[in-house]
């Protein structure tokens, strides 16, 4: 519609449109929901300090310690991987988990649910964005770190090292959509078990050091977390001297992080798909602040 | 006939929970709800907050399944078919804060455009000239953190009809603006449905000169039950053998208003302390009835500074049935909560 210069109102030019369907509706879901991540976020500068110059603090810590008590020279080259992972797990955490409980409180939960598009294309939306906006923090912060402590990479296995990222983030986000579903319906308490699980997990899942030091049990335990297995696997792949300190080989790493793949991926449908018939049958799940 | 909404004795019970070792409680907020709103109309929705107005709107969007009884909506059962509903429906809600704060106002109208599979050309297009229309195409780019509540209003709006849905739910749609701004918002409103009239729309509102203005039929609803429902001219001609009287009077301290109701021919009188004197509504039998009034505030040694007979409006139809006013039922009803 437009308006005349008499204030009337004429019918708009697309007033009969052709909507998309199936696949094509889920790839513009996918594609509009990532919007906000990779392109609102740019947009809080505050980023850069808080997702780059902090870890590298940390990332710094741990390389003067390491240094300062004589450790093995490829440590450095692992604790500067690690940081860069830590930014996916910070966002899984902060921008995954929690974010369905904080789209219902701004009241988008109930206009998902009732758009045409399907809630898996929306957490998608929301991984994907979170991937890419994630990924250029990782890659500032590897190329960085790296050239301050003159990290040497040799690469073993090209293919091998993109096969273990990719099933790492896929495992890594799956399990950020199912937890989604799960913090959505522990409500407040999800920000609470967000800060718990933070630096545990920091401790566990080796970011600044390898796992095998934790002894076979308990890095089997931290193994849950995606990240601890694909960062296992990439540290071996890239140093020359990573085999001897990795947990498991990487053939085994890989076949695991499959299995959590597609465990991870199937739950978070399953459990979005519970959620979405509690909304229906309690209604409790959309009520906006309002 | 085609009906582009449909319930018969809709029913929603809600289970409130209490602590961990008490029984939740059972909250009934709708009962048996019989409706049939036609293709092309303007359906009002009428009625104090609280009174279900917007679980039915969340059942019929398919955010909440029935207790009992069925909806459909464009001819599709509300739990059996909601995939088929969703691509023909749209809502949005006064007061929402939806949408991203960091995105402009293009932006965010563009991703919820992507959720109904509008080509990104066709929807800026469609947004630029929606825009145009509710007065907001000079903040096409500005972030919607930075909207007033009004502005940000007017995207929601924009944000329904966007998608040129088949029947469209507005929920107190000018709940928190500025006079200027509702008027904007109702006139387009009018406009969207005369332009197309396959177009339908169900507006939930419990102010009643909107729902007098604006809609072609209203129902009534009062805690959970629809009350009546009728086209406002049909429903005030109800109270037109009545005599209804506005009249101010020096404060009626002293005076109850059940007073009034006993005197015969008295149907219903309702009180509004003002600053310096009382307004009482009163709806009456017929005019006689006006002088045995009078003469209960005379011997009271009360004065009438002003009195006008009026017609009779939806409020006014409110009251006689349900027997008090919309305001007395929302205070009633915050105090309850607030105990």
């Amino acid at each position: 519609m437009s308006r005349t210069s008499s204030g009337t109102i004429t019918p708009v030019v697309h007033r009969h449109f052709r909507k998309n369907r199936g696949w094509r509706l889920f790839i513009q879901t996918v594609v509009g929901r990532s919007y906000p991540r990779v392109i609102g976020a740019q947009r809080e500068k505050s980023w850069m300090f808080f997702e780059i110059f902090l870890p590298l603090m940390a990332v710094s810590a741990y390389v003067f310690v390491y240094r300062a008590i004589g450790a093995p020279e490829e440590y450095v080259g692992f604790v500067v991987m690690g940081g860069a992972m830590t930014a996916f797990w910070m966002n899984v955490l902060w921008s995954m988990s929690s974010q369905l409980y904080w789209e219902k409180e701004q009241g988008n939960l109930a206009l998902y649910i009732m758009a045409p598009s399907s809630m898996i294309a929306i957490l998608l939306g929301m991984a994907v964005g979170g991937l890419a906006m994630t990924g250029v923090r990782a890659i500032v912060i590897v190329v960085v770190g790296s050239w301050i402590f003159d990290v040497q990479y040799q690469v073993a296995n090209y293919l091998q090292l993109f096969i273990v990222f990719m099933l790492a983030m896929v495992a890594l986000y799956g399990m950020g959509m199912m937890s989604a579903s799960l913090f959505l319906l522990l409500s407040r308490e999800a920000w609470h078990i967000s800060n718990l699980a933070q630096e545990p997990i920091y401790l566990v899942s080796g970011f600044y050091f390898p796992i095998k030091n934790l002894g076979f049990w308990l890095a089997a335990g931290a193994s849950l977390i995606p990240l601890t297995l694909g960062l296992d696997a990439m540290r071996q792949l890239v140093f020359p001297a990573g085999e001897t300190y990795g947990f498991l080989t990487v053939e085994v790493e890989i076949a695991i992080l499959v299995i959590m793949s597609v465990v991870f991926l199937l739950g978070a449908r399953w459990l979005l798909a519970y959620v979405e018939g509690l909304a229906i049958n309690e209604g409790r799940l959309t009520e906006s602040r309002r | 006939m085609d009906f582009a909404i449909q319930t018969e004795r809709l029913g929603r019970i809600y289970k409130i929970r209490g602590g961990k070792k008490t029984e939740p409680k059972e909250l009934t907020a709708l009962q048996n709800v019989d409706l049939q709103v036609r293709k092309g109309e303007l359906f009002g929705l009428l009625g104090p907050n609280g009174a279900g107005k917007t679980t039915l709107i969340k059942i019929l969007t398919t955010l909440l399944g029935p207790s009992s009884g069925w909806a459909k909506v464009a001819g599709y059962d509300v739990i059996k078919d909601a995939v088929k509903i969703r691509p023909r429906i749209n809502m949005v809600s006064g007061g929402e804060s939806s949408g991203y704060g960091l995105l402009t106002v293009r932006e965010n109208l563009w991703m919820f455009a992507q959720f109904y599979g509008i080509t990104s050309g066709v929807a800026n297009k469609r947004i630029r000239e929606l825009l145009e229309v509710v007065g907001l195409a000079d903040r096409m780019n500005t972030k919607s953190s930075d909207l007033s509540t009004g502005l940000r209003q007017k995207m929601n709006i924009v944000r329904g009809f966007l998608t040129d849905p088949e029947v469209l739910f507005l929920d107190e749609p000018t709940l928190g603006l500025d006079v200027g701004a509702s008027r904007e918002v109702r006139n387009f409103v009018r406009k969207w449905i005369d332009e197309d009239r396959t177009r339908t729309l169900l507006l939930t509102t419990h102010y009643m000169m909107e729902a007098d203005e604006l809609c072609d039929r209203v129902a009534i609803i009062n805690q959970g039950k629809v009350l009546a429902c009728d086209s406002p001219a049909v429903l005030k001609t109800r109270l037109q053998k009545d005599a209804i009287f506005r009249m101010e009077v020096s404060p009626l301290d002293g005076l109850a208003v059940e007073q009034f109701e006993r005197l015969a021919g008295v149907r219903k009188v309702i009180h509004r302390p003002q600053d310096g004197y009382s307004a009482l509504e009163m709806i009456l039998e017929k005019d006689d009835v006006l002088s045995a009034v009078v003469n209960l505030l005379t011997s009271a040694d009360k004065h009438i500074l002003n009195l006008n007979k009026r017609e009779p409006t939806l409020e006014d139809v409110f009251v006689a049935l349900v027997g008090t006013s919309m305001e007395e039922v929302e205070r009633a009803s915050t105090q309850e909560v607030e105990a």
